[in-house]
């Protein structure tokens, strides 16, 4: 008794009563304190790429402390001694003096530069998770394309980020961006000139990619996780089937004091991998490098690795370049414009295309199922994967034909014929072991909830009830 | 008496054991703590007398590691594993709420929704959205000039001599056969879209009925830019009298006018015509055999200027 009263004077009490007093806090964040979050590795993923975002934040702001966005040039004189004297871009000076000068620069740069890697993969995984588990049907359509367009969006974050430090490796990857865009029929030239303010190389370039880099698209990332995470708490979790979970309940951790603690046990694991990962491991040594020159060319090149399918890509395509009714069709223009958008076109509405043709079910779903509960969808996510796969190997085939002493046009040769005959073979084999897994009475633990039909009434929670205890199958949903 | 105590001590021993598996943990996570601070410490120090990526890196990773051990440590072990349920209801509104909403909104429209006037105005204000969203798109048209000939022609032109990286011009005996050198025109040294690449080949090597431009005793000068994806074409395979493009690698064959060896590129590379001038430097006769670079719409397959 006493100590407890004890307890209640303490200043951290004190505080949540004033705030209470001023914005009536204890009345709605008494639910919060037992919000359920299901307890399961596979839904961490989404916050390893939330982490690696702050981490991208703080390391960003501190980077940008120190660079310039300018394409004027200056003469070297600090102390990396195969530069010194050389004319360089004010630019390339600053990320040397970021590099070699600055206390922790290198430190920080890498650590952004490794996060950034981490927060692409830690979202397309956290993604495939959402797709095999069947978590994208509806009511959670929205978040599977608010999630896409962070993808697209962390894509172009990383591109803009690595062309800043005008090194030839950033300057290089720039040119063919402009490119891609001069290949639009009709408004590629206007979009490229429009896009650059003139000519490539331009002298408006660095400070509208900065301005990208740091404001518009950080702001698009914010106003979309935002949204991502307010959609979450507003649908709650999805969980799988077994124990007490139904579909008509959450069962989970409480948000306090376990979720929190797991969740601030995860970013701290996070920094550490990225910190040990920025300390240890040399990314992007921009120095060795060079400053940018248009004339000039290292090979080979790569990418950073969320870029390799594009890449890929444009190497595999073959050199088709048609001119009809004097109207040019430029030979990067499907490989890097037309092929890409449907990529992402098909993906955005996959949750309708799944709802139409392959799960044929437009009910609520709150369950989730397992890869084998629905062997058509996991073929397609499998022969999409080897797909995209395939291609990213391909952004390195230069690097894997020497590798293996291989031709590199024989090389060419094998991947275009994989990238065609291997996905849907992958595909075809995923089908038939999801297939012969069988369901396993997956199908009782999957219940919809009635009433989520277009035309039908809203459920009622008692109504649910009963449903959910009632097993509904797929060849049920149809009504 | 035995029986009912026998429940009771193994209650008691329970209790007991759970006591010591918490106090184990307990101390597990007040090392991992120790380490954290410890390393965070050890990080001010390096930073402050100097720093080093490689330690900085290290320690940093060791205390917010062992700050992420210990909470593991805690939340697994001293609190456990806890369960709670929560009710779930379906999305959509139960249907008296929705029509309750939808009566309240056509009623907050008050008589705007009764006459024509409400259509009226929502098309004219459709109209002004329109216009303005027209109007607000001119300033993006700012961020760039419209492109006009810079897409077709360079600044090479006839007479103008070649020159080096460094600027200096070249005579025919400077280049040996097998031998590439990155050329420009003498007056524009660096202008990107008019590098060029001087290609010098061995006797009877060159097929002049393919080359749509002159050369000069087994000198042959193409445009660096790759029509793939513009990358400067900077590999030369003497053996084979192949250019490749590191990029995407396009590869063009310098004897029969650079055309398309291998690769996605789409047509070879421009050459432009070369000749000598009176004190024996290398000399241009004209801009390129077509425009340079990447391939774009309205590209045309004649020498610029006809």
């Amino acid at each position: 008794m006493s100590s407890s009263q004890k307890a209640r004077q303490s200043p951290v009490d004190d505080l949540a009563r004033w705030l209470d007093d001023r914005l009536r806090l204890a009345e709605g964040g008494r639910k919060y304190l037992h919000k359920a979050f299901p307890a399961h590795w596979s839904f961490l993923l989404g916050e390893i790429a939330l982490f690696s975002l702050i981490v991208l934040f703080a390391t960003g702001v501190f980077l940008a402390l120190f660079y310039v966005p300018d394409h004027r040039l200056v003469v070297y004189d600090g102390p990396y001694v195969p530069l010194q004297g050389q004319e360089i871009s004010a630019a390339y000076e600053s990320t040397l003096r970021l590099s070699f000068e600055v206390r922790a620069g290198l430190l920080m740069r890498q650590i952004h530069h490794w996060a950034a890697l981490v927060f692409v993969a830690a979202i397309v995984v956290h993604m495939l998770r959402v797709f095999f588990t069947g978590a994208f049907r509806r009511p959670r359509e929205l978040n599977w394309v608010i999630g896409l367009a962070l993808l697209l969006l962390a894509i172009v974050a990383g591109f803009t980020g690595y062309s800043l430090p005008d090194d030839l490796l950033s300057g290089t990857g720039l040119r063919i961006g402009y490119s891609v865009l001069l290949s639009v029929p009709f408004v590629g030239p206007l979009l490229g000139f429009i896009g650059l303010g003139g000519e490539y190389p331009g002298t408006d370039t660095l400070g509208r990619l900065y301005l990208m880099h740091v404001l518009i698209i950080p702001a698009g990332l914010v106003g979309l996780v935002t949204a991502h995470l307010v959609i979450l708490m507003r649908q709650k979790h999805t969980q799988k089937p077994g124990g007490r979970a139904r579909q008509h309940n959450v069962v989970g951790e409480p948000l306090f004091p376990n979720q929190v603690m797991t969740s601030l046990s995860l970013f701290a694991f996070t920094v550490a991998v990225l910190a040990l990962l920025g300390g240890l491991f040399e990314i992007n040594p921009l120095w060795l490098y060079g400053p940018y020159e248009p004339f000039e060319v290292f090979a080979p090149m790569q990418p950073d690795w969320y870029m390799g399918w594009l890449e890929g890509l444009m190497r595999l395509w073959p050199a088709w370049e048609w001119t009809m009714f004097g109207v040019t069709i430029p030979a990067i223009f499907l490989p890097g414009v037309v092929v890409p958008g449907v990529l992402f076109g098909l993906a955005f509405a996959w949750p309708w295309i799944d709802r139409r043709w392959i799960a044929r079910d437009e009910r609520e779903h709150h369950l989730l199922v397992r890869p084998r509960d629905n062997p058509l969808r996991t073929g397609i996510g499998v022969a999409g994967i080897t797909f995209v796969a395939l291609i990213t190997l391909a952004g390195s085939n230069d690097v894997i034909a020497s590798d293996l002493g291989m031709g590199l046009q024989t090389l060419t040769w094998w991947l275009r014929v994989l990238t065609v005959v291997l996905p849907p073979l992958a595909g075809w084999v995923a089908y038939r072991i999801a297939a012969s897994l069988g369901t396993g009475g997956a199908e009782d633990a999957d219940p919809a909830s009635p009433g989520g039909d277009d035309e039908g009434d809203a459920a009622a929670p008692e109504s649910l009830e009963t449903g959910s205890d009632s097993p509904a199958g797929e060849g049920a949903a149809r009504s | 008496m035995g029986s009912s105590e026998a429940p009771a001590s193994r209650r008691a021993e329970e209790w007991r054991r759970q006591r010591e598996r918490q106090d184990r943990a307990a101390r597990i996570a007040a090392i991992c703590f120790v380490v954290a601070i410890v390393a965070a410490l050890a990080l001010f120090v390096v930073y402050v007398t100097g720093g080093q990526t490689q330690l900085e890196g290290v320690l940093l990773a060791v205390a917010f590691g062992a700050v992420g051990a210990g909470l593991a440590v805690w939340v697994r072990r001293i609190i456990g594993p806890r369960e709670v349920v929560e009710e779930r209801y379906p999305m959509r509104s139960p249907q008296e709420t929705r029509d309750e909403f939808e009566a309240a909104y056509h009623d907050a429209l008050g008589e705007a929704t009764t006459t024509g006037r409400r259509r009226f105005l929502l098309r004219l204000l459709g109209g002004a959205g329109a216009s303005l969203g027209l109007a607000l798109l001119v300033p993006f048209r700012s961020l760039g000039p419209t492109p006009q000939d810079e897409m077709f022609t360079t600044t090479w032109r006839e007479g103008v001599r070649l020159a080096d990286t460094e600027g200096r011009e070249i005579q025919a005996a400077d280049i040996s056969p097998d031998e590439v050198i990155t050329v420009f025109p003498a007056d524009a040294i660096d202008d990107p879209s008019a590098q060029a690449i001087l290609v010098g080949t061995r006797e009877g090597q060159l097929e002049p009925d393919a080359l749509p431009g002159a050369t000069v005793e087994g000198m042959v000068c193409y445009s660096k830019i790759c029509t793939h994806a513009g990358c400067p074409v900077g590999l030369y395979r003497a053996a084979a009298g192949e250019l490749l493009c590191p990029c995407h690698q396009s590869t063009f064959d310098v004897h029969r006018a650079a055309a398309v060896v291998s690769g996605p590129a789409g047509r070879g590379l421009p050459q432009l015509p070369i000749g000598t001038d009176d004190e024996g430097y290398l000399i241009a006769l004209g801009d390129f055999s077509e425009p340079v670079g990447p391939s774009f719409w309205n590209l045309t397959h004649d020498a610029p200027g006809t």
